[in-house]
Order: structure tokens, then sequence, then C-alpha cells
């Protein structure tokens, strides 16, 4: 089993590369099969689509799905937008001064109060959401994208204060002694110090909240209405539909996928480092 | 004093986020546990109230979740679960690890792989569900791409089946539970033995026999259920378990490839240069160093599938008794049947199922972080 006894400078060359390249290669069909498989569903027409010819290209092709999932599902796209866009910018700024605070201000219980703030990420939501659905029903949001705002700024507030913490922590305390004998108190610390240092935090944070509350669906399904619902929900529920043709879900998945998927492609950096940072989150 | 009066300012600062999470989560949880505590949603008239009247009924809903008739379906979906996690762990561990090995050997295009195996972690689990129900259907998908290359169909049913294996009788678990915390005792009980602590080792084995005697003995004269009842592995959880590592494998990989890269250098030079063969550089000094990566993905993943909800209403509905799980029962029971009192209650079995992974992980992690 042994890959090479050789000494390190033949390594390179070692018999067993091409097995390396044949496995990696493998992998990548196994990751991309389903999304050639969305491809030619969403463009093919719907009278094209048939089980045994799934692998096909389609013939013709057609933008048509695209344009119907379009109509379909702008409202919904619109309703991801806004509540991605506000509960993401809410979390962000009240994890960041949450970070700030537990990374430079320490209080006595800190040490208790972080893990107690720590646990409501992980906790199944289910556990919370009969006393929430009364909370916003009383208070005349549920059912409104508000409600779901709230609902998710709150339940931001652990990661984005981890990810905050943990950034400001490689802060030096030097910096933030000076700017006290120059007699700055805690905002001026903040505005002149810790925020203008902070923009790869909030990318970051932006990006992870962005995709989590974008991709989000048990709040979503039990908060909101037809009109107010946000797109995993109306995705659900066309996908889920018995007597549905397949191109229309998948011109769909695209659609709702396309705005994280893009971030990932384009910021991945950011993305990989709010995973590993947020090491810990569902 | 200035300086005293930032503090304070510092801690009001924090104080708005403090109250939110004390009342959404704490305050919220509360609640929750006397809602399961109580009749709402026996009497359908109460059960849409905005101020419902209720009865406590002390643990007869959690009663009821583990010995009515009735509930037979709570107690398969945590069956269903425990085989889910299992398979999706042993699935995402194994396959991460293993992409993670290949992309360490400096291969060229790396960034390229790595961007293709983590990008279905960005998709939400409902796009992944119904990407995969497409690719799931027994008469297409998956099953007739070997015909590409002149094979014959695959017959699998995938989502579909209704079969059951590895079945038991729900009466035998105390017992079969019993032996198997009895044998890790045992094992911990020999561990210390050998480590020269023989009080902590006799202790600990006394505890095994008492267990593995009562779980042999004691246990099956239990009657808390007064018919046989079986539960198993539904089978149709395959293809659920295929799609889960299709999209959580690529982060699993992500964390044990930012493991390897931190194995320092000449910590692989110095075993090359004692003669280690590369498998025996990764058997014996690379993967014991990963230890710690695959537990935290272990439990991280772990709590993630115990919560799984979203990707399975996706793949096979919300209300599909063979793929069904506590999460997805949960919402079934509380917002479809409006028996809020028995929603509650499987939702805090769940939190007990989630937080028994998750507070040992928070409570070890952060004390490891005062002491550094």
């Amino acid at each position: 089993m042994s890959l090479t006894t050789l000494p390190r400078i033949q390594k390179r060359r070692s018999p067993w590369r091409p097995v390396v390249y044949l496995l990696l290669v493998l992998a990548t069909i196994f990751y991309l099969l389903p999304i050639y498989l969305v491809l030619v569903t969403a463009l093919k027409e719907a009278t094209d689509i048939q089980l045994a010819t799934t692998w096909n290209l389609p013939n013709p092709w057609s933008w048509g799905s695209f344009v119907t999932a379009w109509q379909a599902f702008a409202p919904k796209l619109r309703n991801s937008l806004v509540l991605a866009v506000f509960a993401t910018v809410g979390s962000a700024m009240l994890g960041s001064l949450n970070g700030y605070v537990l990374s430079k201000w320490r209080f006595p219980g800190a040490g208790i109060v972080f893990p107690l703030m720590l646990f409501g990420m992980f906790i199944p939501y289910q556990a919370i959401l009969i006393p929430l659905f009364q909370f916003l029903k009383s208070v005349g949001l549920y059912g409104s994208i508000w409600g779901l705002i709230l609902t998710h700024i709150v339940y931001g507030l652990p990661i984005t204060t981890l990810i905050f913490r943990n950034f400001y922590a490689e802060i030096p305390d030097e910096m933030l002694e000076a700017a006290k004998i120059d007699g700055s108190g805690f905002f001026g610390i903040y505005a002149r110090i810790m925020f203008p240092l902070s923009v790869s935090g909030f990318v970051v944070v932006i990006i992870w909240q962005f995709t989590q509350i974008w991709n989000e669906f048990l709040f979503a399904v039990t908060l909101t209405n037809q009109a107010s619902q946000p797109i995993t929900v109306a995705l659900a529920q066309l996908a889920g539909g018995e007597a549905v043709k397949w191109n229309l879900p998948m011109a769909g998945a695209i659609l709702a996928a396309l705005p994280t998927l893009l971030i990932y492609i384009v910021l991945g950096r950011y993305f990989i480092r709010g995973l590993l940072a947020g090491s810990v989150k569902g | 004093m200035k300086l005293h009066g930032d503090r304070v300012t510092a801690f009001l600062m924090l104080l708005p986020s403090l109250i939110l999470l004390a009342i959404f989560v704490y305050g919220f949880i509360g609640r929750t546990a006397y809602v399961s505590t109580t009749d709402w949603g026996s009497n359908p008239a109460q059960a849409l109230a905005l101020e419902p009247q209720l009865e406590p009924v002390g643990a007869a809903n959690y009663v009821g979740l583990f010995t009515s008739r009735f509930n037979a379906r709570f107690r398969q979906d945590l069956v269903n679960t425990f085989f889910f996690t299992l398979f999706f762990l042993v699935g995402c561990l194994g396959l991460g690890l293993g992409l993670a090995i290949l992309l360490d050997q400096r291969v060229r295009g790396e960034a390229v792989f790595r961007t293709i195996f983590l990008f279905p972690f960005a998709l939400a689990f409902i796009v992944t569900g119904t990407i995969w129900r497409w690719m799931l259907q027994p008469q297409g998908g998956l099953n007739v791409l070997p015909t590409l290359v002149g094979l014959p169909k695959l017959e699998l049913p995938w989502l579909t089946t209704r079969q059951q294996v590895w079945r038991f009788d729900w009466r035998h678990l105390p017992a079969y539970l019993a032996v198997i915390v009895a044998l890790v005792l045992l094992i911990f009980a020999w561990r210390a033995w050998r480590n020269q602590r023989r009080g902590r080792g006799v202790t600990l084995g006394v505890l095994a026999l008492a267990l593995g005697v009562w779980g042999a003995f004691g246990a099956p004269g239990l009657t808390f259920l007064p018919y046989s009842e079986l539960h198993g592995f539904n089978v149709a959880f395959i293809g659920i378990v295929l799609a889960a590592v299709w999209q959580m494998s690529g982060y699993t990989m992500a964390l044990y490839l930012a493991g390897l890269r931190g194995v320092p250098e000449e910590l692989r030079e110095a075993a090359r240069s004692d003669g280690a063969s590369e498998w025996q550089l990764y058997r014996h000094v690379i993967l014991p160093l990963l230890g710690p990566i695959t537990l935290s993905a272990m439990i991280i993943l772990g709590h993630i599938s115990l919560k799984i909800f979203d990707l399975i209403w996706a793949m096979a509905g919300s209300d599909n008794a063979v793929t069904d799980v506590p999460a997805l029962l949960m919402y079934l029971r509380t917002f479809r049947g409006n028996q809020f009192a028995e929603g509650a209650a499987i939702a805090m079995v769940l939190l007990v199922m989630v937080a028994a992974v998750i507070v040992p992980y928070l409570w070890t992690s952060l004390r490891s972080e005062v002491r550094r």
C-alpha cells in the first residue's frame, strides 16, 4: 500500500500520480453530474422531457422555462433579497459591536455570557418556534417579511458576534491603549481604530450571513405567507407539486441558487474564511 | 473616572443583544418546555386561540411519545435520525478526508478542484433536495446513467421504497442500550486499569457489569409497550444520505485541508528522512494530528444531521412517514395538526439530543481557549 519509499526528490514522479488525478476527476464528475442534469433539464421544452432521455442535450434548446420561472419567482426573489440584505446588515452591525465589547472590554461574567450566547446558534429552532410564532402573532408581525427579518437578526447574533470577537482579538491592545491616552473613549476607539480595520471582517460576516439567510427554510416556511415568502419556500412548493414538469423546478432551482453561487465563486476566499472562522455553524 | 465610564458604556452596548438572546433563546426555550407539559391542542377550540387556556398534564406528552400506539411514528423517526446521522457522518468524513489527502499531493489545478468540491455547500438544502429528487427518479436520472455507455438500466427504487431492514423490537431497546453502554464503560475501565488507575478501573468495571446484568436480565422484563413494535433502517434514506453527502462533504474536505496545511513541512521532512513511506507518513504522523479536526467535524455535522429538515422536505415531501425525522414531525404536529403541546415535547427531545452533542463541545473548546 506504500505510495513510494523513494526519497523526496523522486517522489514527484511517483507512479501513483495518475491514480491521484483519476480519483480527482471521478470526484469532479460526482459533484458536477447533478449540475449538468439541472442545466439540460432547465433548457429543454416541457414536451422534450422524458425520463429515458434525461441525460440527452436539449432538442431544441429553449429559454422558455427561465422566462416562466422568472415571472413566477421574481416577487419571491425580491422578498429574499429584502430579507437577506436587512437581516445581514442588522446582525453584522450588532455583531461587530458585541465582538468589540467582548474582545476588548472584558467585564466580570463575560466568560459565562459568551458561551451562553454561542449556544443560541446550535439549538434546533423547533425548540423556540412555538413561542416565536405566538410572539410575532401578538405584535402583528406574523406573515410579514419584517417578522422574518427580526428573527434572522436575533438568531444571527451568536455567529456574527463570534466571528467579530475572534477577528478583533487579533488587533493588538497597544493600539487601543495609545488611543485611550489620546483621549478616545469607547466610541472613539471603535470609530477610529476598530471599524476602519474591520473591512475584511465585515466582508466575511456579510457573505456568511447573506448566504445562510438566503438559503434558510424553517423560519421562512413557518412565519411567512404567500405574499411575503422567500424563494426557498416558493421553490419547495413548486417542486413539491405532483403534476409538475421538471423544467420549471430546475430553472427555479438555478434562479434560487445563483446569488449565493456567484458570491461563492467571486468571493470564495472570504467564504471559506467565514466557514473556518465560524467552523461551527449549521 | 473616564475609563470606568467607558466600561459601563461598553456593557450597555452589549446589553440589547444580551436581552434579545436571553428572551429569544432561553425565555422561548423555557416557554416551549412549559407548553410541552400542557394539554395545548387536545381541545380544538383552544388550539388556535391567541390566549389559549392551558391545563397542566405533567409528563404525559413525553410518556405518550415513547409509549403510545399513536406515536410509533415518532419512535421510528428517532431510529431514522440515528441511521441517517451514522451514514451521513461516515460518508462526509470518509469522502472529505480522502479528497483533502488527494489535494494535499501538490496536484495541478488544485484551486479548481477545491472550488468544485465545495460549491454545493453554498446551495440551499431546498435547492439540493429539488435537484436530487430529479436525479433519483426511479425511471430516470442516476438509474438510466449506465445506459449512456451501453450498460443495462439500474432498478434502484431510491426514495420510493418502503423497505425496512435491520428490524428490532422497540421493547428490547433498553436492553440493547444498556449492553452498549456497558461495553463502552468496560473499554474505559480497561484503559484506566492499564494506566495504573486501579480504583477508577474497578469502579467503572463494576458499573459496567451491573448495567450489563440489568440489560441482560432486568430490561427484557420492562413492560412500557404492551405489544411488540418493530423498527429498523428505512432503505429510502440511502438517497437522502447521498444528497446530504454531496452537499456537505466539500465542507468536511475544507476543514481537513486546513488541518493538513497546518502540519509543518519540517515534520513531514523529518518523517521522510527517517525513511517513512508516504503511506506511513499519513498513517503515523499526519492522521493522528487530524484527530481534533475529526472530532469537531463530527460534532458540527452531527448537530446538522439531528436537525435535518429542509433537505428531506424537498426530496420526499414534508409528510412522508417513511422518510420522517423528529424535526419534521414537530412541524407537522404543531403547524399542520395544531397539536402544540405534543410538538413542543418533540422539540424538547430534539433540543436535548442536540445539547448532548454541543454543550460538551462548547465547554471544552472555550476552556482550552482560556488556557491558551
